[in-house]
């Protein structure tokens, strides 16, 4: 059985002064393993939309790495509130961010487009009330 | 090809006294303290010179060029660097300067602002070119692409191809002397005067191109008593001063962004800044930036840790000096632009010292140990072990450098068990 490496990291919603911790120690790890520069743009793009959309839209949840021989993995998991209109929200430009977060810089509304974009394989799974489980997978070869 | 790396950074051991200062600073993690005294990394250190600034002992040197190496050629050519304008205050005009640096007996004087004119309009031309990767990245300071090759490997392709402008400086140097005097090429000597160890590893061991057209580096330290008692009776001849303020401008933190004149640029000093940035470059949070000037010393070219004056003063002083044409445009002249290499001709590749090993597996093998050590550690960030951080310190015990007993908190608690163990064995052995 192949080995798989495995990181969570707790992320907060609202914590604007920790967004993107997650990230750099995500891009950290991998280039300690050496992956190809060009998954870590990939994954690089992908991890930070990601970890902003625990911050800015969620309740708060967990940012998982896993890396196995094949691929790198991250699964975002908040406990809320639930996408309502899963079709609507990976439309580029639509956006829910509040007016704190736009004065930011955040709610473009390229942040799903983008990591769908970026992934090799993209899922996402919400249920509104209980929470949103986004899994991006990144081969490696 | 590279039997052993020239790194103009180095340690004097004897003035070494194994503190934390360096240790701490290092951008890549390159130094450990081992045995009493600090150890430079060679693989991984940049030559950035942030161990030079910190070190109260003054253990860190940069190994540059003496003055006296100029007389190995028959004809000498001073290439003065923008940031040595910015040394001596109350400077009438540039031209001093290349003079005072004739009368030291260079036979040519040779303004690197030139060459960073006619980069400036090299690098327009590249930002015409939508195929390279946005923000386009400034290859000017030579730490930060080395920086870049150790820690941001896919950042490279953003990494403008052009050439610095010491080295397009001695290339029009020498074609020029060479003509106007009808001496050969090979007999010219071109003498940069640096402010940073970066630019002096970057002749030796040159990025982007297999040979340095720039024979020797002279620290502005070495020069500068000399120089200063120089100028005060060298003759002021605006004619000599050829480079444009924008030229000029190069040596302060945004000078070069001035200079190409991009969209939307940005200027980012002080190699920690740099990181910061460039983690948001990664993570594609700049998405409109167009250019990116980062330059590993506070301030600057003008900050480099081989100059005289405080980069504050020596700013200003730039700034004064490249004042004069109220509408400043690069002097370049088209002939220029054909005439010369500007461009790179060898892919910069990652340097890959950060990975835990060539195998994929192994890597992540040594990941797991390594998490699993982390935990155990107090997370002090202390130094006493000799790596920088309690991160680093696991790296280097599962990569057998450290043992876990270097670590003096888990020591202590190693000794606290074993003391109670005698307690207990006392005990037992009395009853």
């Amino acid at each position: 059985m192949a080995i798989i490496l495995e990181k969570s990291f707790p992320v907060e919603a609202g914590a604007y002064t920790t967004a993107g911790e997650a990230s750099t120690t995500i891009k950290r790890t991998l280039k300690q393993l050496g992956i190809s520069a060009e998954v870590l743009r990939h994954v690089s793009v992908a991890c930070y939309e990601v970890e902003l959309n625990l911050v800015i839209h969620s309740l708060g949840g967990t940012l998982t790495l896993l890396v196995d021989p094949e691929k790198v993995t991250l699964i975002s998991k908040d406990v809320g509130p639930g996408i309502p209109d899963i079709e609507k929200a990976m439309t580029e430009g639509f956006s829910t961010a509040s007016a704190e977060a736009r004065t930011l810089g955040f709610g473009a509304g390229m942040g799903l487009p983008n990591m769908k974009r970026n992934a090799t394989e993209f899922d996402i799974q919400s249920e509104v009330g209980v929470g949103t489980t986004i899994t991006m997978s990144f081969a490696l070869t | 090809m590279e039997q052993k790396r020239f790194h103009s950074v180095r340690l004097e051991g004897d003035k070494c006294r194994g503190c934390t200062n360096c240790l701490k600073r290092c951008p890549t993690e390159a130094i450990r303290v081992r045995g009493g005294r600090a150890h430079i990394i060679d693989e991984r250190c940049i030559d950035c010179g942030e161990c030079i600034r910190v070190c109260g002992y003054h253990a860190k040197v940069a190994v540059t060029d003496p003055l006296s190496s100029i007389s190995k050629f028959k004809y000498k050519i001073a290439l003065p660097a923008p940031s040595l304008y910015g040394q001596f205050n109350n400077l009438k005009s540039i031209s001093q300067i290349l003079n005072g640096l004739k009368q030291m007996g260079f036979d040519e004087a040779f303004e690197v602002a030139r060459g960073a004119d006619v980069v400036s309009r090299a690098i327009r031309e590249r930002l015409k070119n939508p195929d390279i990767p946005r923000p386009v990245i400034s290859s000017a300071c030579p730490a930060i692409v080395r920086l870049i090759q150790v820690r941001f490997p896919d950042l490279l392709d953003h990494i403008v191809d052009v050439r610095q402008p010491m080295e397009v400086a001695a290339m029009i140097a020498k074609r020029e002397f060479a003509r106007s005097r009808g001496v050969k090429e090979a007999d010219i000597g071109c003498f940069f005067i640096t402010p940073c160890p970066a630019k002096v590893t970057a002749i030796r061991r040159p990025i982007g191109h297999a040979k340095s057209a720039v024979d020797g580096a002279i620290s502005v330290l070495e020069i500068y008593g000399l120089l200063s008692s120089q100028i005060r009776n060298a003759p002021v001849d605006i004619s000599l001063e050829t480079a444009s303020d924008l030229g000029v401008g190069w040596a302060r933190s945004g000078g070069e962004c001035y200079a190409v004149n991009p969209e939307n640029s940005m200027a980012v000093d002080g190699i920690e800044n740099c990181i910061h940035v460039l983690e948001e470059i990664e993570d594609n949070r700049l998405k409109n930036l167009e250019f990116f000037e980062g330059a590993a010393c506070t301030g600057g070219c003008v900050g480099g840790p081989l100059n005289f004056e405080n980069n504050y003063v020596a700013r200003s002083n730039v700034r004064r000096l490249a004042t004069r044409d109220p509408n400043p445009d690069l002097n370049v002249d088209n002939g220029m632009m054909t005439k010369y290499p500007l461009y790179d001709d060898v892919r910069i590749l990652p340097n890959s010292v950060m990975k835990l090993d060539d195998d994929l597996m192994e890597a992540m093998r040594k990941m797991e140990r390594i998490e699993k050590i982390y935990k155990e550690l107090p997370g002090f960030d202390c130094g006493s072990c000799g790596s920088p951080t309690c991160r680093t310190f696991a790296e280097d015990v599962v990569q057998g450098v450290a043992t876990k007993m270097d670590c003096i908190h888990m020591m202590k608690e190693q000794l606290r068990v074993m003391a109670q163990q005698m307690v207990d064995l006392a005990k037992t052995t009395r009853e």
